[in-house]
């Protein structure tokens, strides 16, 4: 395939939404895979577009006033413990940190500008590594997430342009905030496959939970077993994917590339390898050119192993949005040299994994049945009912 | 948890001289499938089901649908006696009526058989979703303990002293083990790290698929 027109979203705006030392979400991911690009050769000075700071009146297309209200406080180490729980602020996993409302501002325009890019027609595709926070709730902060800048740009992408949107999230935990968030909307299909909720966070994303209202079967999950690894997941995810799109024939896709359901992740249980993370771009690239014009954003997540994992998942996103290919073989000797020193374990040499990381899983057979079992129950949804009593 | 905490207080009833057909459009309009028969006082003397309308109902199959059959009162095909509950039973025993008695409805009485309410078999499922907390955003980890007094104040302090919000917790017996019970908690993290690698310190057993979180490094 040839060369596309891609942009990509970064400045050190993006840095600043950092919790604490200790905190597993760590935007320094994506210096690390900004970097690992330029090194590489595949990301020059002139695919890069700043993220601005998304207004207050944009981050209220989705979220409440008062939630708002409540960050900009506690931005200001203003707000009352009491206040922040309500709101979800100040706990373990969401704590407050100076200036957050201003971090979090740049996520969402990070994204914001990355569909200005698309939808202004300067580039078919855009990336923003900042944003894919897919947790945050209309009132209430969640999971490492603020302010969820996913459902942000799929409201701002329908009321300024009106396109119906796939929205597609790949990250290990299932995106509830934005499928809660279009739950009742027929122009917003979404998609999410994760780990089942069973003992992971958040729980939700069981293959039933199908939309309300106008919205139902425009709801889609697809929940997989812990222990999963490449050949189940990919079968899973490329049938269903392909279905869906074919099902809801969108005019943008908008993908959450999460990278967290690789084996090192400490705070998932699946256990895959770079392949899906090759495989997971080349998909939504072709699908993007296949029903909308090419018209594809992708946004980060989660992803908690930040030195061997995150980067290069993530890179190999960028990679196939401006080459069309993911990139194989060696990485970079002046990139791993740099952060070899900072990394407190070691860092891989290749592009891809050995498949020798994946440690044996007994259950294997079990698991991968299970997970067609789910595939197979998510396509009778693909297909529109001759008659529902 | 009593029953008037989750029993639904706005009740469709029909006097027993109603028709079937009074009942059959009742049970589709409100999308029910229980009707309470009862008299000028409010006194609960039968109860309809969905199938036992259907049953009186003419069949889909048959052409000629000039059959009387639903004219008839609804006295006619109520069940009676009834087994009804009190607003101050416990939830956990009315479980045991319906698995028991196969039914599927309990209207809610106070003295005289007065109704005041009705638990279906939905609500007492939707209840022990919320008991189990799986409607709410978690993680979810079972640990194996051994079956003496006092083990799940100290288990819970490891969480406590993690600030970690617990949303619900379940304890059952170890199916192979009648020393050792299970602990079912539901907490309000994304990142279970910490608590699992304290739990793990202290000495606790920590079930699939948890055992080897977060050990890897």
């Amino acid at each position: 395939m040839s060369p596309c027109n891609a942009k990509y979203v970064f400045s050190t705006d993006l840095l600043h939404y950092h919790f604490h030392e200790d905190h597993p979400f760590n935007q320094k991911r994506v210096l690390l895979a900004t970097e690992l690009l330029k090194e590489a050769g595949t990301l020059a000075k002139n695919n890069i577009v700043p993220p601005r700071k998304a207004t207050e009146t944009e981050i209220k297309l989705f979220h409440d006033h008062a939630y708002v209200e409540a960050v900009k406080q506690a931005s200001k180490c203003k707000l009352s413990e009491q206040a922040a729980v309500e709101y979800g602020l100040g706990t373990e996993d969401t704590p407050i940190f100076s200036g957050m409302h201003e971090a979090s501002s740049y996520l969402v325009g990070g994204s914001l500008a990355a569909v200005d890019e698309v939808l202004s027609g300067r580039a078919t595709h855009a990336l923003n590594l900042g944003g894919g926070l897919h947790h945050g709730f209309k009132r209430k902060a969640s999971g490492f997430c603020i302010y969820n800048d996913g459902a942000i740009a799929i409201r701002y992408i329908r009321e300024a342009y009106n396109l119906r949107v796939l929205y597609v999230d790949t990250d290990a935990h299932h995106g509830d905030g934005v499928q809660w968030a279009f739950y009742d909307d027929p122009n917003v299909c979404t998609f999410s496959i994760h780990e089942t909720g069973r003992y992971l966070f958040p729980g939700t994303g069981n293959v039933n939970e199908r939309g309300i209202k106008e919205g139902h079967g425009y709801t889609f999950n697809l929940p997989i077993d812990a222990f999963t690894e490449d050949d189940s997941f990919l079968d899973a995810y490329t049938t269903a994917l392909t279905k869906i799109a074919a099902f809801f024939k969108p005019d943008i896709i908008i993908t959450q590339n999460g990278a967290d359901a690789h084996c090192y992740d400490p705070l998932t249980h699946l256990c895959s390898t770079m392949k899906i993370y090759e495989q997971i771009p080349l998909l939504a690239h072709k699908l993007a050119h296949e029903y909308c014009n090419g018209k594809w954003i992708a946004l980060g997540g989660g992803g908690y192993d930040m030195w061997r994992v995150v980067p290069r998942a993530w890179a190999q996103i960028w990679n196939v949005m401006y080459q069309g290919q993911p990139l194989s073989g060696e990485l970079p000797a002046a990139w791993l040299e740099k952060y070899q020193k900072e990394s407190p374990v070691h860092l891989p040499t290749h592009w891809e994994d050995d498949p020798s990381i994946v440690p044996i899983i007994p259950r294997r057979e079990e698991i991968t049945e299970k997970n067609n079992l789910a595939l197979q129950q998510l396509l009778k949804y693909t297909v529109t009912p001759s008659r529902q009593t | 948890m009593l029953v008037e905490e989750i029993m639904k207080t706005e009740v469709i009833t029909l006097p027993p001289t109603a028709t079937i057909q009074q009942a059959l459009d009742l049970l589709n309009q409100h999308k029910i499938r229980h009707i309470p028969i009862i008299d000028k006082e409010n006194h609960v003397i039968g109860i309809v089901s969905d199938r036992d309308v259907r049953d009186a109902s003419p069949s889909i199959f048959e052409s000629d649908a000039g059959s009387n059959n639903l004219q008839h009162e609804i006295q006619s095909i109520m069940s009676h006696p009834v087994i009804t509950i009190h607003p101050l039973d416990f939830v956990e025993e009315i479980a045991k009526i319906f698995y028991d008695k196969e039914i599927a409805c309990l209207p809610v009485v106070r003295e005289g058989n007065r109704l005041v309410g009705m638990v279906t078999e939905k609500d007492m499922l939707y209840t022990m979703i919320q008991l189990t907390g799986t409607h709410v955003q978690g993680s979810h980890i079972e640990i194996k303990v051994p079956h003496r007094p006092g083990i799940l104040p100290e288990v819970t302090a490891i969480f406590g002293k993690r600030k970690t919000n617990i949303v619900s917790v379940l304890v059952y017996p170890s199916k192979d083990d009648p020393d050792y019970k299970i602990l079912v908690f539901r907490i309000q993290t994304m990142n279970p790290l910490p608590v699992l690698e304290d739990l793990r310190k202290a000495g606790y057993e920590l079930l699939a698929p948890n055992q080897d979180v977060g050990r890897q490094l």
